[in-house]
């Protein structure tokens, strides 16, 4: 086991992948000369060449369309968005060509593309540089959603992304690039499906994803040291589809439910999971399922004002109590 | 193209006629659905460009107003018609529908519905080229009111940095849905809007085959040998609609007829005749077979084809038992 941050686990993915295939291309802004905004294709310029580590111009929906065009042929190419709020840009060649194109032409092409895209609020970016549109991807047929939380799924995701014959969508976050954990020394590859139990417990599960993980963790630590209670936190890496079956064992063990995230709660992973948890195991239930999410506005720039948009353990560790009767 | 050859396009522009003619007619008796965008007078654009091109060889993608492109390729005129009718023997297995046209054997590599899209799926198909090696090129065909999209600039721009094998053929008909050019468009001249992007460009008579075959040979040969990409303007003209629904309320009649007069089919025909290589008679003969083949093969064949099954309604939306999505198999 090596120790990685995320970017590097990314960068190491793009690399093997790369130098196994001659067809896996990268692309997006800053990504070849500069090596991208946030490291995760360091390097590969020098070693790759131009012709496959490609500096694109400042045109998302145009180049996400081009690298889509070149996977009709077989290539398989590994489109950065420089920041996921850039997507909506782009979004109507992921949504109009990529995710479609299987199905409106009767499974005879396909779009194995990879777009990988940071989102989330990071220090006073903006309200145009904080989005999360998880919520955005997951609801479009034909496209695999998936998001790390650490930098072994990060590597691992990224590997069989590649050669997954789906588009996939990583949402990858701007805080977690020099996060750092032990990745495998060999090759993985991490499932495009399931769930994670990253914490057992039996009084009450904490869904979360990404960086939420990290804040389920810390809540359930603290629910553990202060007050006894055992919080189950389950990892859902893959957004699309979600995994029924494993939100499903947790409730059933827990009977209770907090899904925490950081973006907005209208129709969001939270919503879905809460129906999900009503689909499947309704009568396990010995609380109403709640969600910790952040404020229904655009991100504000001021730090105090943005940090109270969002979750913090507080909230986590709150809801619990009021949902044990604490 | 010799005399055989012309002979042949003339049939392929005639049967590109009756067939859109013949889908008017099945979808005014409800028998297609949805949105039908028909080609009668645009004939010489993607005949003549794939006449000098390699159907089957290089890739080819376009917009809604597909039928014709699509059989220029090789797709079965039948598999077409199929799927119009949503049938599962479609080209598209009734998935697709008359904008969404496939037939990736044939390297027809769709019909799309958004103006502006197919523009860099094309670059992108080329990039796959350029780096896989082959002598295809692709080729985008798409309509004037598309270079109005952002796609199109910002496509025209990395196509011409990164000299992509690609030759976008736009097929200037004068009309974006309803809107004439000159009021949508600040340079209604569309080859000249490329030059920003020191793209090779030329504009051409659209109804003219032989015309449209002799530059886009041209344009074919300077991609195919590396020169980079192509824009080719081909001014013609759409009788129809925009789409079924469209009762032409934007032209006046006096201009669709002035057009038709520049019919694609008629230009052609009457040269043969007066070059003394064809008789009316003879085209009339050719226009009789044609219509008897649409009825008895074309529409038969969609007529008698089995629906898609419903058990396979999610069939196609993800790749089935990708071993990827477990984590591979190893």
């Amino acid at each position: 086991m090596a120790t990685l941050m995320y970017w590097e686990a990314i960068r190491r993915a793009h690399d093997e992948e790369m130098a196994r295939d001659p067809m896996v291309i990268a692309m997006g802004e800053d990504i070849g000369i500069a090596g991208g905004t946030y490291k995760a294709t360091q390097g590969l310029y020098d070693k790759y060449g131009p012709a496959r580590v490609i500096d694109t111009p400042i045109s998302e929906n145009s180049f996400t369309g081009i690298g889509i065009g070149a996977s009709f042929l077989g290539v398989r190419p590994i489109i950065e968005l420089m920041s996921v709020n850039f997507a909506w840009l782009a979004m109507d060649q992921i949504f109009n060509s990529a995710a479609k194109v299987r199905y409106m032409s009767g499974g005879q092409l396909t779009a194995p593309v990879v777009i990988r895209s940071p989102g989330g609020v990071a220090h006073q970016l903006g309200a145009q540089h904080s989005a999360r549109m998880e919520k955005v991807f997951m609801g479009i047929a034909g496209l695999r959603v998936v998001t790390p939380s650490n930098p072994k799924q990060a590597y691992g995701l990224l590997k069989s992304a590649v050669r997954c014959n789906d588009p996939v969508f990583i949402n990858e976050h701007e805080l977690m690039y020099n996060l750092t954990g032990e990745v495998p020394d060999s090759e993985y590859f991490h499932p495009l499906e399931g769930s994670e139990i990253v914490r057992p417990g039996r009084d009450i599960t904490l869904f979360g994803y990404n960086i939420s993980v990290h804040w389920n963790l810390q809540a359930a630590g603290i629910l553990m040291r202060d007050h006894g209670i055992e919080a189950e936190v389950i990892d859902l890496y893959a957004l699309s589809p979600l995994d029924r079956a494993g939100i499903r064992a947790s409730v059933s063990k827990t009977h209770r439910a907090i899904i925490v995230e950081e973006a907005e709660a209208p129709v969001g992973v939270g919503a879905e999971v809460m129906a999900i948890i009503n689909e499947e195991c309704f009568f396990e239930l010995d609380a109403a399922p709640v969600r910790v999410s952040a404020r229904m506005l655009p991100i504000p720039f001021n730090r105090t004002l943005e940090k109270a948009a969002i979750p913090d353990i507080q909230d986590i560790v709150a809801a619990v109590l009021k949902m044990m009767g604490r | 193209m010799d005399t055989a050859d012309k002979k042949r396009v003339l049939r392929e522009m005639l049967f590109a006629r009756r067939f859109e003619e013949r889908c008017y007619e099945a979808y005014a008796e409800r028998k297609i659905g949805g949105f039908l965008h028909l080609y009668p007078g645009q004939e010489a654009c993607a005949i003549g460009v794939m006449e000098a091109a390699r159907p089957g060889h290089d890739y080819v993608i376009t917009g809604y107003r597909d039928h014709i492109h699509a059989i220029k390729c090789g797709v079965e005129p039948k598999a077409v018609m199929a799927e119009l009718y949503g049938k599962e023997t479609g080209c598209s297995k009734g998935r697709g529908g008359s904008m969404h046209l496939f037939d990736i054997s044939k390297r027809f590599m769709g019909g799309y519905a958004l103006v502006g899209g197919p523009f860099p799926l094309a670059a992108g198909m080329a990039k796959a080229i350029q780096l896989q090696g082959g002598d295809e090129i692709a080729i985008c065909f798409l309509g004037d009111a598309a270079n109005n999209q952002g796609t199109f600039h910002e496509t025209m721009n990395m196509a011409a940095l990164w000299h992509l094998p690609v030759l976008f053929v736009c097929e200037n008909n004068s009309y974006g849905i309803g809107t004439v050019s000159h009021r949508s468009t600040a340079v209604t001249e569309q080859y000249k809007r490329v030059c920003a992007y020191d793209m090779a460009a030329e504009q051409a008579d659209g109804q003219d085959v032989e015309a449209v075959y002799a530059i886009a040979s041209k344009a074919v040969n300077f991609v195919r040998s590396g020169k980079g990409p192509f824009f080719l303007e081909l001014c013609t003209y759409r009788y129809r609609g925009h789409s079924m629904s469209d009762a032409g309320t934007y032209r006046t009649k006096a201009e669709v007829a002035e057009w038709a007069k520049r019919d694609p089919i008629f230009i052609l025909r009457d040269r043969l005749i007066a070059a003394g290589e064809l008789t009316q008679a003879d085209y009339e003969l050719m226009d009789k077979d044609i219509l008897v083949e649409i009825e008895d093969e074309v529409i038969a064949y969609a007529e008698n084809s089995p629906e898609p099954r419903v058990e396979e309604l999610e069939k196609y939306v993800l790749a089935e038992n990708d071993p990827w999505v477990m984590g591979g198999v190893s």
